[in-house]
């Protein structure tokens, strides 16, 4: 092992491979449309615009196009991530302060690599390293809240507009929940031992280390690795919103639950806290529901609740955070879910 | 060679020490395998990303789940 830090270089780039990879990718991108069309309605000889046949065409669409485009996407990601690292994170953000650290901690919580599993240790390192609590929060928010994963695919599904829409949104969110938490002074609610703790040894930055081999091999087996994960989610998801597709009737939701209805926003996010899902795995079943007329508010409030609020994430912290700041972390940035999801209700 | 695998026990962690293990089954080389899983000792190595490796007192990697023929060759540096 070298530990000399190895400035990122060209050298060894797989320029051939992942221009061949690419050009792959394009055509089944681009050949999907007609080889279902032929599939569904002449092959199988489903009559067009009947509930079985839009049923299925969707489903088989949808599943080639979303498995592509995570393909992709998780690819891209990964790489562009191995040049980040909480490491590297912590040390830009030690002794800012308030406002400023907090828009620069919500901009690196979208791309700094992050898995639920080290929030602990990140914390710790946070807070050792003297980053305000608000400003740690503020990091921890927008981790999940602005998932790139969910960011592309809102871009292949709604266009850029929706995608645009879900970053401001979800950035603005992080920052202004992290402020508040951190004017609030709720220092005495941490774990005390988290105070305690020293950062020891020498500190290795994992972005530093990679040759390109290395981070093109890293993104590959990041896709196999999440498509591993969620491959039964994204089928029940497209699955349901393929019924949905076929079966539900048009504009079912806009009379239910359309932008007129106060009360579709608060059910929405209520509904996300306990789902637990990957954002790749609950966009198909989103799509389907904006399709029939859920408002697009309520629709991004939802799929916000489901990613940034989650149960196991909340046990995670509960080893360094009391009880009483998770709830009032859950209060708070369910407060900014909902006005999103109202304001987007009222101005879209 | 003290090998130390640094995590709270997550999914990630588990692969890593599969991983050396197996690294280490295929070179033949002798090494013991602890887990460290309590957050003051992970951060007194200095780490924040886990899992983590950590060789005869000595953080080699950090943040990532290499493949055990990844594993082997920086095992044989080490």
């Amino acid at each position: 092992m070298k530990t000399a830090a190895r400035a990122p270089s060209l050298g060894g780039f797989p320029a051939v491979r992942l221009a061949f990879a690419a050009a792959v990718w394009v055509a089944l991108y681009v050949v999907k449309g007609p080889v279902f069309d032929w599939l569904v309605y002449d092959a199988l000889g489903l009559a067009r615009s009947t509930r079985l046949a839009d049923a299925v065409h969707f489903f088989l669409f949808d599943t080639v196009k979303i498995v592509l485009l995570l393909v992709g996407i998780i690819f891209a990601v990964t790489v562009l991530r191995s040049f980040f690292s909480v490491e590297r994170t912590r040390a830009l953000l030690g002794g800012r302060r308030e406002g400023a650290g907090n828009v620069l901690a919500a901009g690196l919580g979208v791309v700094t690599p992050f898995c639920s599993c080290s929030a602990v240790p990140a914390f710790i390192g946070f807070v050792a390293a003297g980053v305000p609590l608000g400003v740690t929060l503020s990091f921890l928010i927008a981790s999940p809240m602005v998932n790139e994963i969910a960011l592309v695919m809102l871009f292949g599904l709604f266009g850029w507009g929706i995608a645009a829409l879900y970053l401001a949104s979800g950035l603005t969110l992080a920052v202004v929940a992290g402020m508040v938490l951190g004017r609030l002074r709720l220092e005495r609610w941490v774990e005390p031992f988290v105070f305690e703790t020293r950062l020891g040894g020498q500190v290795l930055d994992p972005s530093r280390q990679l040759t390109w081999p290395e981070r093109v091999q890293m993104g590959v087996e990041e896709v196999k690795s999440i498509l591993g994960k969620i491959w039964p989610y994204l089928l029940v998801g497209i699955g349901l919103g393929a019924a949905i597709h076929g079966w539900v009737p048009q504009s079912f939701f806009l009379r239910y639950a359309g932008p007129s209805n106060p009360l579709a926003v608060p059910v929405a996010v209520l509904l996300g806290i306990p789902l637990y899902s990957n954002a790749a795995g609950i966009l198909p079943l989103v799509e389907a529901l904006h399709a029939k007329g859920l408002a697009m508010g309520t629709t991004l409030a939802f799929m916000m609740a489901v990613v940034a609020l989650s149960l196991p994430e909340m046990i995670i912290l509960r080893r360094v955070l009391k009880p009483r700041l998770i709830g009032v972390y859950v209060a708070v940035v369910g407060v900014g879910i909902l006005a999103t999801g109202f304001l987007f209700n009222a101005v879209l | 060679m003290t090998i130390k695998v640094l995590g709270s026990g997550c999914p990630n962690c588990q692969r890593l020490e599969s991983n050396v293990r197996l690294a280490l089954e295929n070179t033949g080389m002798e090494a013991t395998v602890e887990k460290v899983t309590d957050y003051g000792s992970i951060l007194g190595y200095g780490v924040s990303s886990t899992p983590a490796l950590v060789v005869d007192e000595k953080v080699v990697l950090a943040g990532r789940v290499p493949s055990p023929q990844q594993l082997e060759s920086l095992l044989r540096g080490a």
